[in-house]
């Protein structure tokens, strides 16, 4: 796969910086002209990755976070969340839906189920004690029609 | 001002307005709770027109005030969902905990 363009940006785990990481992804998709509802749908896939660094990865203590944007071939978004935080110990327990580890604070445990169901494709990297990594691809489509 | 509060003998009426996602939600809960606490109210109506992007953590603030209205039998009435929230809400199954319309 070539890479046509890639943007990188790392910043504090701060739950302002959420809607900065929306900003930011709607911003570079821009070039591959996508529809309302494609963006949309981006937007939240990437804002679930990075509240999950936010809220489980860093828990209160402080780190960065990584975001990767990438156009490949074929009109392909590519999106790459990286946090150095606590890691999740079963991956698969963890994507399952409403499946979450912290209940008390109102979490739905839905986060990966959104990005599964919004993104083409979705990949979790992690070890514990060293940070995980959500990967995300989606083709853009543009097809207006459907907004 | 992100919630905008109404109350009417036995309702709660919550405008919710601009992007709900962790950084927002806590604020809403609090504004929402207050009203909650005080009337008890039958039927919560949240008001979701100025809303222009909500992710999973505006389904936990959904759930949470189910769980809150439960004891009483109170019931949530969700209106004026844009397309993309309400894709959101039914992959997390809402629709069986309220009535959206
Ligand atoms: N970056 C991360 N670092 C450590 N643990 C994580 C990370 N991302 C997810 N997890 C773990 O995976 C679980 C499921 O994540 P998911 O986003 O699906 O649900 P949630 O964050 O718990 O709830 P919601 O996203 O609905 O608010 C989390 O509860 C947490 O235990
Ligand atoms: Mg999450």
């Amino acid at each position: 796969m070539n890479i046509l363009n890639e943007v990188k940006m790392s910043f504090p785990c701060k739950s302002r910086n959420e809607a900065l990481a929306r900003t930011a992804v709607t911003a570079f998709s821009a070039q591959l002209d996508p529809s309302v509802n494609e963006i949309g749908e981006i937007k939240t896939a990437v804002s679930e990755a990075v509240t999950n660094c936010i809220v489980h990865a860093y828990r209160g203590r402080t780190g960065n976070i990584e975001l990767v944007m990438r156009i490949l071939d074929n009109n392909v978004l590519y999106i790459k969340v990286r946090d150095r935080g606590c890691g999740i110990p079963d991956i698969k327990q963890a994507m399952e839906p409403l499946y979450t580890s912290a209940p008390e604070e109102e979490r739905a445990g839905l986060g990966f189920a959104v990005m599964e169901s919004f993104m083409d494709k979705v990949t979790v990297r992690s070890k514990e004690g060293s940070g995980t990594s959500v990967t995300m691809t989606r083709k853009i489509l543009s097809d207006k029609a459907d907004t | 001002m992100p919630v905008i509060i109404d109350t009417e003998e036995n309702t709660v009426i919550a405008r919710l307005s601009g992007e709900i996602d962790h950084h927002t939600a806590k604020e809403l809960r609090t504004d929402i709770d207050l009203a909650i606490d005080r009337l008890k109210p039958a039927t919560l109506i949240l008001d979701f027109d100025g809303v222009t992007f909500m992710d999973s953590s505006g389904i936990g603030l959904v759930m949470g005030r189910y769980k809150m209205l439960k004891p009483w039998g109170g019931s949530i009435i969700i209106e004026n969902t844009g397309n993309q929230i309400k894709k959101v809400m039914r992959l997390a199954g809402l629709d069986r905990l309220a009535v959206i319309k």
